[in-house]
């Protein structure tokens, strides 16, 4: 069994932290991984941006870089979401029709892992009673279909008030390259955004989106407004009591 | 007006768009009572997924049978004494309404909201048909449009959404003489009199149709104000347009259809009138005497058998709209397509083409919000990606002629090689490190951890017109170095 970090573009250059909170609370689980050093970007700024052909290579040589893995993890619900349109991207008889269909399946954010594959829903997180909001991802909801599994997680990290964030079905405007291509329209997205977290009161704001924090982050740092902001993998991975952590129960996980 | 709204630029409509305060507040307020009265008026209906499928397989059986129903519905229109057109354009549409206005010698009309008429601009072509001529919008916010010198609509459900109870008064006050307050029931009462007047009198009833139904020849309306049955009851000449997909089978896949459309677009069970009606028979009381149904393509071919087919499956309720981030912030006008909105997104292109509706695709953060409220699961988001791709690949328009599509060429060839995307990412970083920093951070947590850029250039331009940059941290620190270090001491 072997769980292969897949380190999207945003995270591999900017973000370590949040890589290396993944990498210690899957370990703590017992859980041992690996990073496939050919791995890449998942294609989709490219992809989105209508340059299909162009990106053909950087999705074939991600297809490759996972083969042999049994789960593939990421930290971006958008970048393990896109995994999952790798299957429609090819004809029947393309030898990497099968390739792309195993990935998409062996493929999960790291909080869809947690829950339904490795059954936990307590990772032993400890907070002081700061009270935090979520934004929960397009990309993350829609595309990959993961409602569910961030709230259970956060619900059960110790001294975590988590309060309901108006429009949680709205977009913030990062949408990968539209960010920097029609900044006009990003821009009164991501204010409303930045305006329903206020409202909330929040005094951290977290998500399992890093492209998505990014820039709600930097919406409220243009501001100078005071905001903790944290991937759900480091809130999860704060003050750990060990004696709390579920013990990794999915028979599905068991087997292999 | 037709198919475009505007001879502004896109960017220019954004401006434009950006300064309405009061429109989008409105639309902000319109998308959130919406969402409520949508989602609650779904649940009422069981399994919503469930209908979605049904509902998605009746436009798409119809689509694959389009020939077979058009035919089918036109020889049950002749049955019963009606006539059937099919216009290829907006103008032959506009000749053939134009041929049978002259022939009644008419001069009143009244006009009951349809899309297809706003799409063909038959307005301005009946003003000109001669001086005296009355031409009456009956639905009331399309009656608002009209009264404001034919004003333009921003949503295909609530066409005067981007105006207020006041701004109504005062058009009401000074076009109509209107001298009361800003209650909607007093405005509404000024909006009934003046209609009712021409009711009665109107040689010609114009109305676009929601469904028409193959097997009885038959077309369904769904309104809430009832203008559609009068426009179709009093008028003996009945001239109806509809867009070329716009066909059931038969009444019962209307039935369901009905439902679908009026829970997703406002949110109702069904619409207070939910009307069918054809040519008059000799034994009824009411309805047309002449009765002439304009079939419209008007570029609606150009999806059929390609991979925007399923742009045709819409029912134009308008959800996607109420539910879409973009149009929420820039409103309908910015569209510049009287389709706005995620639907007019993608249907604009394909019928009016990428010359003048080739922002459009490019005016979404991918969101998927649409696609999943669509009623008739039409995969919008996909389909904007499609047109994306035609616009890229195949015809190398390069939309937007700007650097940006040249730094996502090499995006795509850094990222194709791991060799080269190592190296890329290196580059990236060593020039977002030589950016001047700014000190200042307010935001805690490991995200500007090692401060933030206020002023980027090239790809990271946009970005930081809105918003700061976070720093990336030294090469040395970053995740790949930490992940071999932690494994190799382990
Ligand atoms: S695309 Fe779907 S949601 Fe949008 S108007 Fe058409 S049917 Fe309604």
């Amino acid at each position: 069994m072997k769980v292969s970090i897949f380190s999207t573009c945003v995270m591999d250059l900017m973000f370590p932290q949040v890589g290396i909170a993944m990498v210690e609370v899957l370990e703590r689980l017992g859980i041992d991984t690996d990073l496939p050093e050919q791995q890449v970007c998942c294609g989709q700024p490219t992809y989105n941006s209508g340059l299909v052909k162009e990106s053909m290579p950087t999705i074939k040589n991600q297809i490759d870089a996972f083969e042999h893995s049994d789960y593939v993890v990421g930290i971006a619900g958008s970048c393990s979401g896109m995994f999952k349109e790798y299957p429609h991207m090819f004809k029947e008889d393309d030898p990497y029709k099968q390739k792309a269909i195993d990935l998409a399946n062996k493929s999960y954010e790291f909080t869809q892992f947690l829950y339904h594959v490795l059954g936990v829903k307590d990772v032993g997180a400890t907070f002081n009673g700061e009270k935090a909001t979520y934004h929960r991802s397009c990309h993350m909801t829609r595309i990959l279909g993961e409602r569910e599994a961030p709230f259970i997680l956060l619900n059960h990290v110790e001294g975590l008030e988590m309060l309901p964030l108006p429009h949680i079905e709205n977009c913030c405007g990062f949408g990968g390259t539209f960010s920097v291509k029609s900044p006009e329209i990003s821009e009164m997205m991501v204010t409303e955004k930045m305006n329903d977290v206020v409202s909330t009161g929040a005094e951290i704001l977290i998500s399992a989106d890093l492209g998505c924090l990014m820039n709600i982050a930097g919406k409220f740092n243009r501001e100078g407004k005071k905001i903790k902001v944290m991937h759900i993998a480091e809130v999860l991975n704060t003050n750990v009591d060990l004696e709390r952590i579920d013990s990794v129960t999915n028979p599905v996980f068991a087997k292999i | 007006m037709g198919l475009s709204t505007s001879t502004k630029t896109f960017a220019e409509r954004l401006e434009d768009s950006k300064k309405d305060k009061f429109a989008q507040a409105a639309v902000a307020r319109a998308q959130d009572t919406q969402w409520e009265k949508r989602e609650s008026s779904r649940e009422e209906l069981g399994n919503w997924q469930e209908w979605r499928d049904i509902a998605e397989s009746i436009r798409q059986h119809t689509l694959k049978h389009l020939p077979h129903y058009l035919t089918e519905f036109s020889d049950n229109v002749a049955a019963r004494g009606g006539h059937v057109f099919f216009a290829a354009d907006a103008k032959e549409a506009n000749d053939y309404v134009k041929k049978i206005v002259l022939e009644k010698n008419a001069k009143k009309i009244v006009k009951s909201k349809s899309m297809v008429t706003t799409e063909v601009d038959i307005d301005p072509m009946l003003v000109s048909l001669s001086d005296d001529m009355d031409v009456l919008e009956t639905d009331l916010a399309e009656f608002i449009l009209q009264v404001a010198d034919w004003d333009e609509p921003s949503h295909i459900v609530f066409p005067a959404l981007h105006k207020n109870r006041d701004q109504i008064r005062e058009i009401f006050a000074a076009k109509l003489g209107y001298e009361g307050d800003n209650d909607p029931v007093n405005l509404a009462r000024c909006a009934r009199d003046t209609m009712r007047k021409l009711f009665l009198k109107s040689e010609v009833g114009i109305t676009g149709c929601n469904f028409a139904i193959a097997n009885t020849g038959d077309i369904n309306l769904s309104t809430n104000e009832g203008n559609a049955d009068l426009t179709i009851s009093i008028p003996k000449t009945q001239i109806v347009l509809m867009g070329m997909e716009r066909i059931v089978p038969s009444i019962k896949e209307a039935e369901i259809l009905d439902n679908m459309l009026a829970r997703s677009a406002v949110g109702q069970k069904l619409t207070t009138y939910v009307t069918f009606a054809g040519q008059k028979a000799d034994d009824e009381s009411d309805g047309p005497e002449d009765f002439h149904v304009v079939i419209l393509d008007n570029g609606r071919s150009n999806a059929i058998g390609t991979e925007f087919e399923s742009i045709l499956q819409c029912i134009r309720c308008g959800a996607c709209l109420n539910v879409c981030p973009v149009y929420r912030q820039i409103g309908g006008h910015a569209y510049g397509s009287i389709y706005p909105g995620p639907i007019g997104s993608v249907l604009s292109p394909v019928l009016g083409g990428y010359e003048q509706y080739g922002d459009l695709p490019y005016a979404s953060t991918l969101c998927g919000a649409c696609t999943e409220t669509c009623p008739v699961k039409i995969p919008l988001h996909e389909l904007l990606i499609a047109h994306r791709r035609v616009m890229e690949d195949d015809l190398k328009m390069h939309h937007d002629g700007s650097f940006v599509n040249m730094e996502m060429n090499a995006v795509g060839m850094g990222t194709g090689h791991p060799a080269m995307f190592g190296m890329a990412m290196n580059m990236a970083h060593a020039g977002l490190s030589m950016l001047p920093k700014a000190k200042e951070i307010t935001v805690e947590g490991s995200l500007f951890e090692y401060g933030a850029v206020r002023k980027a250039p090239a790809l990271a331009k946009g970005w930081t017109d809105v918003r700061d940059l976070p720093v990336a941290p030294p090469h040395k620190e970053q995740f790949r170095q930490w992940y071999k270090k932690h494994k190799a001491g382990k």
